[in-house]
């Protein structure tokens, strides 16, 4: 489901978190947003999925309802199941009596990202890596033709990190989606997304190829950090940082 | 899996069903007993048609079976709003009171007993119909915060609390200047009192649930999903500021058609849903009728309560709420490690 927005901004009050940002991504295509903190990555993206009041088009070439979104990682008290979390997933679909296809998708849902094991927990009593898995979960269960994920590995271990990373772009790549995903590991970003957008103070500083991107002045630009990179040997650059920069 | 899941709806809908027994089996003490010290026997030959006798009659049917189905239908509506009530506001504590609306309703019934019958309507007319108009002035008020600046749970909750100090203070106010005659009315209406329940008051209330109901259910999905906060819930598709305020409105108008009739009747509202998630879960299409069912055994329960304490006396059925009740949700959540 391509996506097309141009000239998106947000204010809140008299500060604009997003500031004029155009942004294109393809079905298939996985585009990674990076920034420092309270550089409006998450604010965007919220933008994109329709839940953040904005000025600016953006388009979607498809609807609403097919587009998947993952906040960011929060503790919940919820007295619910993790299977049922991940039911909810199917929302638009469910009625008091909830169909066999709906209970299928949930399950295969969760039988695809591995947290099966832990359908009958509670949520509540899930660890933060359990608890992000069981929520990207929940988004896949939904059949979306898009995927918006904002930090969806930032509970998880490194192993888990890369697991699930690996998997998503294996979806990505299967059902055509088209996935955008605030990430903070450049690294990950690097071998995860095949495009990624540099953000800083709301602003759009850099959009392009991960080598394209993550070069020393660019990092340099947008995080206030000085790094080396390493354009590895299998096409994917490293990113090594070094010293903050004072400015 | 799946099979897990059916397993899991299975044991709620025994859990239900048991509820749903004893509040049957209550249900029926509720109408064995009561200071006419009837034996059980000339209550069961009233029910099933075989006796003529006046006296008997007019207490099992006329008396008897409405307060014991008011407090059936009471506790069902008091338990759902409750459990709607927190999961709007994502906050255990929350009940009819929180938000004003019982209080309200409290004023409206305190300036209709001041008033008297000026505006020609009978005390059972006029108490009730301004308690269920200043519980919608209330509930109008919380909502138009809401719809104004946005349907937080915070800024409810706020609205709520101003609403509750300001009827208190005009409720205040009221008994001030009211008669000692009045004052006592006032008083005895705001312990909650099912004595005053006729078949035709009951039929109205439980009209108004029957109403409800339907669009309490067709939001059950939205009303979990709201468990997981507002953000989640939002990227779930679910139009949250919409879905409060209208969850909102009619769980008021609910709660406000319940207290009209039997005045204000605390801690059933907030401690059935507590109950019911313990029990069920969080699943709305479970934990409503949960609520409800639970809400109406604690109320079926005090009422029989409130004719044992002391034989041959009623007592206000909303002091034996918050007398047995309390230290029983205590035992309750103390026993579960505060797991609500």
């Amino acid at each position: 489901m391509r996506l097309e927005a141009s000239n998106v901004s947000v204010r809140f009050g008299t500060q604009y978190a997003v500031a004029n940002v155009d942004l294109v991504a393809e079905p298939g295509e996985i585009l990674a947003i990076l920034g420092p903190n309270g550089s409006g990555k998450s604010t965007l993206l919220r933008a994109l999925a329709g839940v953040q009041r904005h000025a600016g088009r953006i388009g979607w070439a498809g609807r609403q309802t097919d587009i998947g979104y993952m906040p960011q990682d929060s503790a919940s008290r919820a007295v619910l199941t993790a299977f049922e979390v991940v039911l909810l997933g199917r929302m638009r679909s469910l009625g008091l009596r909830v169909a066999a296809e709906d209970l299928a998708a949930a399950e295969a849902a969760m039988t695809e990202i591995g947290v099966i094991g832990l359908a009958h927990r509670r949520i509540g009593t899930l660890s933060g890596g359990q608890r992000q898995l069981v929520f990207i979960a929940q988004v896949l269960a939904g059949n979306p033709r898009a995927l918006l994920l904002d930090e969806p590995t930032s509970a998880l271990d490194i192993a888990h990190q890369l697991g699930v990373l690996a998997l998503l772009r294996d979806i990505s790549r299967k059902r055509g989606l088209t996935t955008i995903a605030v990430l903070h590991d450049l690294n990950a970003a690097a071998r995860f997304a095949d495009r990624l957008a540099l953000l800083r103070d709301g602003r759009l500083v850099g959009l392009g190829l991960p080598a394209d991107m993550l070069t020393a002045q660019h990092l340099a630009q947008v995080f206030d950090v000085e790094v080396a990179i390493d354009a590895g040997s299998d096409g994917h650059p490293s990113v090594l940082p070094l010293r903050a920069v004072v400015r | 899996m799946v099979t897990g899941w059916h397993a899991a709806n299975l044991r709620r809908a025994s859990l239900l069903a048991l509820v749903a027994v004893a509040l049957v089996a209550s249900f029926a003490v509720d109408l064995a007993t009561g200071p006419a010290m009837l034996p059980i026997r000339a209550v069961l030959l009233v029910l099933t048609g075989q006796s003529t006798d006046p006296m008997l009659v007019a207490i099992v049917q006329q008396l008897r079976l409405p307060i014991a189905l008011m407090a059936v239908v009471v506790g069902a509506t008091l338990g759902i709003t409750g459990m709607v009530m927190q999961t709007i506001l994502n906050n255990p504590l929350a009940s009819s009171y929180t938000l004003g609306i019982s209080a309200g309703a409290g004023f409206g019934a305190a300036l209709a007993i001041v008033l008297g019958a000026s505006f020609g309507l009978s005390d059972d007319t006029a108490v009730p119909l301004a308690a269920f108009m200043f519980a919608a002035l209330a509930c109008g008020m919380v909502g138009g915060v809401g719809r104004l600046r946005g349907a937080t749970p915070e800024l409810l909750v706020l609205a709520g609390i101003a609403c509750l100090f300001l009827f208190q203070a005009l409720l205040s106010l009221l008994q001030f200047v009211a008669s000692p005659e009045a004052l006592q009315q006032i008083v005895f209406w705001l312990f909650g009192s099912l004595q005053r329940s006729t078949l035709s008051k009951t039929i109205v209330v439980a009209g108004v649930l029957a109403l409800v109901l339907p669009v309490l259910f067709a939001d059950a999905w939205a009303l979990t999903a709201l468990q997981l906060g507002d953000e989640r819930a939002r990227s779930l598709g679910v139009r949250v500021d919409r879905l409060r305020l209208r969850a909102f409105v009619v769980v008021s108008l609910l709660t406000g058609a319940a207290v009209a009739f039997v005045g204000t009747i605390g801690f059933v509202g907030l401690v059935a849903p507590h109950i019911a998630r313990m029990l069920v879960g969080e699943d709305q299409r479970h934990a409503m009728p949960a609520a409800a069912l639970i809400g109406a055994l604690l109320l079926s329960a005090a009422s029989v309560a409130s004719k044992a304490i002391v034989p041959g006396t009623v007592f206000p059925i909303g002091i034996v709420t918050a007398l047995i009740g309390v230290p029983f949700f205590a035992w309750l959540v103390l026993r579960r490690g505060g797991a609500t």
